[in-house]
């Protein structure tokens, strides 16, 4: 409705609404826009709505951090608390730490509003980690989705210190252990250590400075570049339409699902209050980060049960698994093992999942794009990869609870770290290599009903006496699902020699290459899907077996 | 009284004179520190005597004759009647069975032969002697106070609220939720088994109340749950279990059942 010239004949005046929506259109042309988008489908699968939990969490994150904002006081100077909780009255604490309580306690809905956004946050966080399986396990961050991934990648990473930064802000025991853990493993890096804690703390620990910069830093800087790349994933999403799982109608080329209005956005709207109601009424019965409990942090007080949360888990871990070794190097450096080796292996974890889509794409030589989404089964060998990072990191987050484990279960807690110091390299080959078996197993069960059609559960009695049971030839759209998916052929260095009988040139990366490649798509890497020719002799002649 | 006149021509009354005696010679300290121990009445002397009847038959085997230890158990000369109190009270002795550390039964004994087992081992040497109520009444401490001190002194074993802990192969620090308070002030002035003892010279008097005040304001069952339910208030871990498991378990159930309730697809 861009001009007057095209609304439809009307007596009178148009209603106001309508008259609003003309004026905004003919500045920021909406209908053009909404024209477009409404027409857009999106694909109908429960696990398509994984990504939304983390972007609804988002919003609730970001809502209920306005109001605590409104309260809190980031600053390190000492104040008398005097506020309502009895159990703390007269203590010498942080005006920080102060304002916390002062939000728990004496600002209407402060409790709640606080058990929220921290709720969100961990449901955020694990809302960003199973959507992230999803898409890894499914394959969507093959081509074109490779930079989507890239973003997601970074949201998960920012937003695990966004985590991080707001946990230390209330000043409490917790929080300045956890800074203090942090202070230890800057302090562990070589050479650079105690210059790098001395910039960032603006002095010796703890120092005044590093709870109003974390406070800019979690309040501004990180979910200022979050939003943007929220928005920039969506809107690649939109560009590249989401993936889909095969059926038949659905191709590479064709998308179907229900149109994005109203349909889908009517699922979606719904599915935000979901989101808000669950979150709402855990925060509403359940305790989080008991502040109150902890008392403000003086660097002479420590807990047990000081843990970070859980999406940092596997970092706590890392160190607890780490044997404390110490190098004392001439002229009195330390080189400090039980923290410098958690420092490395912490960003290699994390990196693994982000340059992945890259390594697959470069050991298969792919430069097709893919719009279905593919059956974990049919591509074992990255399956079996994802299910042994998600083991390696079971065993750091067990290590990262060790005493919680021990005391609850009344295990030795020394136990506990060997066994994953132990597990940490046993554990994820034994899980590659189980995953793998299991999927080629599966692939194999579907090549026997596409073959043989699926048991009926009927057995009959043949004229000669034997007993068979009735196997029922599939539907014709699940014939499809089980066949649908491409099978590739592993990357080949090519001859040895070339034309002339010389040997080649072939760089071992190359071979490396191929070698990996093979065990993606090689002959025990895949089981051949049942051919056209197979199926037809199969069916035609004599039914059953 | 009578009872007690019965047995003044007891065969047994020489020897409790003797124990008298040796008691009061070598456990002049004893006599002259500040406490209960002291045994100059009558009443005294018989729980003592009684005391040794049923640490001859309960303790014995592993503590010794005459508590001096053996291979099954330390020495308890100079325990003082508060570690036996502690010990007794709290289930925690006549042990059951060698493991990493005594656990917390059901005690054997009644108050008052807990009282007479502790009466005989402060005859043995000078130690701590059981507190008086005014000591440990949480009512005369101050929280605050308590909270600090709690959190220098008890919470790297104990947690932050005294929910427990674990420490290294297999021991562990109880939670505190409900003990007594004798049975606190008795723990810190005597550092039963893996614990650090205490004494006054570390804690005063007063800090040990202001401790008693804290954990009775926080982790007892007539205590606030200001957010909720706890968890167990084993902080971050049990909160990250719970965000998975009723968090996103209810999410992903949520999507499902959206998911579920489609509109057949159709192509656009
Ligand atoms: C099965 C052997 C056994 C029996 C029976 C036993 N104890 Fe013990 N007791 C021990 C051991 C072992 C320890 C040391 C525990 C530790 O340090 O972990 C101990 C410690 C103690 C302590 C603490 C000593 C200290 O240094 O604070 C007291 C008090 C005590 N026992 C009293 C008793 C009394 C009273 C009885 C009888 C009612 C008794 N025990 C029965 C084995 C026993
Ligand atoms: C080194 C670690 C450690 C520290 C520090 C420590 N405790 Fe303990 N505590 C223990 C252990 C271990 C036990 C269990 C002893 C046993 O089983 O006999 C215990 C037992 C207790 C008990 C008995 C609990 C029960 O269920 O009967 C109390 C009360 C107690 N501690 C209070 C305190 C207080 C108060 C402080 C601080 C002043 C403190 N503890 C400091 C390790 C510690
Ligand atoms: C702030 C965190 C995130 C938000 C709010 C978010 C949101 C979304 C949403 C709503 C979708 C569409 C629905 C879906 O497929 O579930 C989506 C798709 C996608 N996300 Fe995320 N996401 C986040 C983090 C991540 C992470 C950590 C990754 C991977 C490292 C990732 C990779 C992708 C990819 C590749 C797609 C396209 C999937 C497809 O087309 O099948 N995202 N995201």
């Amino acid at each position: 409705m861009s001009t007057a010239n095209d609304a439809p004949q009307r007596r009178g005046k148009a209603p106001a609404g309508e008259r609003l929506a003309d004026w905004a259109d003919g500045r920021v042309g909406l209908y053009a826009l909404a024209k477009a988008n409404m027409r857009k489908v999106f694909p109908d699968h429960w696990s398509f709505l994984l990504g939304e939990i983390a972007l609804y969490s988002f919003i609730i994150i970001i809502l209920t951090g306005v109001y605590l904002t409104l309260f809190f006081e980031p600053s390190m100077s000492e104040v008398e608390y005097a506020g309502s909780y009895k159990p703390l009255q007269g203590v010498m604490m942080s005006e920080a730490y102060a304002s916390a309580l002062h939000i728990t306690f004496d600002v209407r809905g402060g409790l709640l509003v606080r058990q929220i956004h921290h709720w969100a946050a961990l449901i955020f966080v694990a809302g960003i980690f199973i959507h992230m399986l999803r898409v890894f396990f499914t394959g969507a961050f093959r081509k074109p989705r490779e930079v989507n991934w890239l973003f997601g990648f970074l949201l998960l990473v920012l937003a695990i210190f966004t985590g991080l930064t707001g946990y230390s802000l209330p000043d409490d025991l917790m929080s300045g252990i956890g800074v203090r853990f942090m202070e230890g493993a800057i302090l562990a890096v070589p050479v650079v250590g105690t210059y790098l804690q001395m910039f960032i703390f603006g002095g010796e620990f703890p120092g005044h400075d590093i709870i109003p910069r974390f406070f800019v830093v979690h309040i501004l800087l990180l979910p200022g570049i979050m939003l943007g790349l929220v928005v920039a994933h969506l809107i690649l999403i939109v560009y590249h339409k989401h993936t889909q799982y095969a059926a038949p109608g659905r191709s590479n080329n064709v998308v179907v699902g229900p149109p994005l209005l109203p349909v889908y956005m009517a699922k979606a709207g719904g599915f935000f209050f979901l989101v808000f109601g669950v979150i709402t009424a855990i925060a509403a019965t359940v305790t989080i980060n008991p502040i109150w409990a902890l008392g403000p942090y003086r660097p002479d007080k420590v807990s047990t049960d000081a843990q970070p949360d859980w999406y940092l888990g596997f970092s706590e871990g890392l160190v607890r698994m780490m044997p404390g070794w110490e190098w004392v190097l001439p002229g009195g450096y330390t080189l400090n093992f039980g923290l410098l080796i958690p420092v490395i292996v912490f960003p290699l974890l994390l990196v693994v999942i982000g340059v992945y889509p890259f390594f697959e794409g470069w050991v298969t030589g792919d430069k097709r794009e893919h719009h279905v989404a593919e059956r974990p089964r049919n591509n074992p060998t990255r399956t079996a990869f994802g299910m042994a990072w998600l083991s390696e990191f079971a065993v750091t987050m067990l290590a990262g609870g060790n005493d919680v484990w021990a005391v609850n279960f009344n295990l030795s807690i020394n136990a506990i770290t060997w066994f994953c110091r132990i597990g940490f390299f046993v554990v994820p080959p034994i899980v590659f290599i189980i995953t793998r078996r299991w999927c080629l197993g599966l692939q194999r069960r579907d090549r026997e009903k596409v073959l043989h059609g699926r048991e009926s559960g009927i057995i009959k009695r043949l004229p000669h006496g034997e007993f068979i049971e009735v196997h029922e030839p599939l539907p014709p759209e699940k014939l499809y699902q089980l066949v649908s998916h491409d099978q590739s052929e592993p990357y080949e260095v090519g001859p040895e020699v070339d034309e002339n009988g010389v040997r080649r040139r072939i760089s071992p990366l190359e071979r490396a290459r191929a070698r990996i490649s093979r065990g993606y798509f090689g002959e025990n890497a895949q089981i051949p899907k049942p051919t056209r020719e197979e199926y037809q002799e199969l069916t035609s002649g004599h039914g059953h077996h | 009284m009578k009872k007690l006149s019965a047995r003044r021509r007891h065969p047994l009354a020489a020897f409790v004179v003797l124990l008298l005696a040796l008691a009061a010679t070598g456990g002049l300290y004893a006599t002259l520190a500040p406490g209960e121990a002291k045994a100059d009445n009558s009443a005294q002397s018989l729980a003592i005597e009684e005391g040794k009847r049923l640490y001859d038959v309960g303790c014995a085997t592993c503590h010794g004759n005459g508590g001096q230890g053996s291979s099954d158990g330390p020495s308890l000369v100079g325990v003082g009647a508060a570690a036996v109190d502690f010990q007794v009270g709290t289930g925690r002795m006549p042990l059951q069975q060698p493991g990493p550390q005594a656990e917390e039964k059901p005690e054997v004994y009644s108050q008052e032969e807990i009282d007479q087992l502790a009466a005989y081992i402060a005859s043995l040497g000078p130690g701590a002697s059981v507190p008086e109520e005014s000591l440990y009444d949480p009512a005369g401490g101050d929280p605050a106070q308590g909270g600090e001190l709690f959190r220098t002194n008890c919470s790297q074993c104990h947690n932050f609220s005294g929910q427990g802990g674990a420490l290294t192969h297999g021991k562990e620090a109880p939670n505190l939720h409900d003990v007594d308070p004798r049975y606190i002030y008795e723990a810190m002035l005597t550092g039963p088994q893996n614990m650090p003892s205490f004494p006054n010279t570390v804690l005063t008097e007063e800090d040990k109340q202001d401790i008693i005040a804290y954990l009775n304001e926080v982790n007892t069952s007539s205590s606030a749950h200001q957010g909720g339910l706890s968890l167990g208030g084993y902080g971050p871990v049990g909160e990250g279990l719970f965000a998975w498991v009723a968090g996103i378990g209810a999410l992903v159930a949520c999507a499902v059942w959206i998911g579920a309730r489609s509109t057949k697809a159709r192509k656009s």
